[in-house]
């Protein structure tokens, strides 16, 4: 899968998580900002990176804004974000 | 048993994550009117998720899709039927060419994956055809298990206005029951409205329970424990049919056509209702 624009998805309320994401020429570019990024945070990395590889994104600049989602809520927000980015439903 | 089902919107990441600690006995995520438009994508993709990584127990889970006059509702079944929910809520049903149109493309879906346990319908009717046709939708396929009024559609469909006390309402609710009872299907009545007002919706669901619903929708969570209350069986009620039963029992043994018990006539009816309230209490998980 292509990024071919910038997209977001998500909330800022408790238990979601913000995505933003945008065309990178350079690999993943990745920044999260979590209220429990010092309990989760690579485990938060590492479920954004396995769906960035179960869709098959090389590059990529993506900005999390967590507040406490449980993963199948990442997984859901950074897919979500994904497919717009795609254009897939527009 | 099914006697409360409470909306969850679909796209809210931490009400998903609670629903089945609620006490419901279904929860019906929504992906219709709780979402907006721009956020159809984002919930059907959250409550996919959810369905896929998190345990809902005994909770039976149905997921209102969009009507068949949108663009999300292909969409909604694409994303959600491989996940195999228990029933699936299209909304506004107005005849039986509605479920036809829904339960052909969830066969295409179902077969695409490989599905073979059919996924179940229960029908929202909220629109004065959809009451006028209540009967042929609730018999239009095997699928269909339930019918569900809405009110709030309804009344705006029949330009009045919705009250409290809902005799607005009383013909299509009297109508649905009749038309899911005559289809051999369950009724379950539209959610009552005012959060803060316990002692109506006590009293709306007691009314609803009257009329032969076999349970009620929740839009609240503070709603679920009194509509369990109201729609499960009460010990006098389960004692009474026990004692329904022994004296079938002994006068069939003993060649009696007719008995009595306290002082009534015990008739087929009589039996009948007293074996569905045992077997609804066997259901929840009493002991007989």
């Amino acid at each position: 899968m292509k990024i071919n624009r910038s997209a977001s998805a998500g909330t800022l309320e408790s238990s979601d998580i913000y995505v933003m994401v945008e065309p990178n020429e350079d690999g993943i570019e990745l920044e999260l900002e979590s209220i429990v990024y010092n309990q989760f945070g690579e485990e938060i990395e590492k479920t954004v990176r396995e769906v960035l590889s179960d869709m098959d994104i090389q590059n990529i600049k993506i900005q999390l804004k967590d507040r406490g989602a449980v993963e199948c809520a990442i997984r859901a927000r950074v897919e979500t974000a994904l497919r717009r980015a795609e254009g897939a439903d527009d | 048993m099914r006697r409360s089902m409470l909306f969850m919107p679909g796209n809210n990441a931490g009400m998903l994550l609670n629903a089945d600690t609620l006490g419901a006995d279904s929860i019906i995520f929504d992906l219709e009117d709780a979402v907006s438009p721009a956020e159809k994508d984002s919930a059907r993709i959250l409550v996919r998720n959810a369905m896929k990584y998190l345990n809902y127990g005994n909770c039976e889970i149905i997921i209102r899709i969009n009507s068949i006059d949108t663009n999300f509702w292909k969409a909604d079944l694409d994303e959600i039927i491989p996940l195999r929910p228990h029933m699936i809520m299209p909304p506004k049903v107005c005849s039986h060419k509605d479920i036809e149109v829904v339960e052909d493309y969830i066969k295409k879906v179902e077969k695409k994956h490989g599905i073979d346990n059919p996924v179940s319908i229960i029908a929202l009717i909220e629109t004065a055809l959809g009451v006028e046709n209540a009967y042929e939708i609730a018999a239009s396929s095997d699928r269909v298990k339930a019918i569900f009024l809405g009110a709030e559609d309804l009344t705006a469909d029949l330009r009045c206005k919705r009250t409290k006390k809902g005799d607005e309402i009383f013909y299509s609710r009297g109508r649905i029951v009749t038309a899911a009872r005559a289809a051999g299907v369950d009724a379950y009545d539209t959610p009552f409205t005012d959060v803060e007002d316990e002692e109506g919706l006590k009293k709306d669901a007691e009314f609803a329970k009257s009329l032969g619903f076999t349970g009620k929708a929740a839009i609240s969570p503070r709603h679920v424990m009194a509509i369990n209350e109201v729609f499960s069986p009460t010990v006098e009620e389960i004692e009474y049919s026990k004692e329904v039963m022994d004296i079938i029992r002994i006068a069939k043994e003993q060649g009696k056509g007719a008995i009595s018990l306290r002082g009534k006539m015990i008739d087929a009816p009589i039996v009948e209702r007293a074996r569905q309230t045992l077997e609804a209490a066997k259901a929840l998980g009493g002991v007989l």
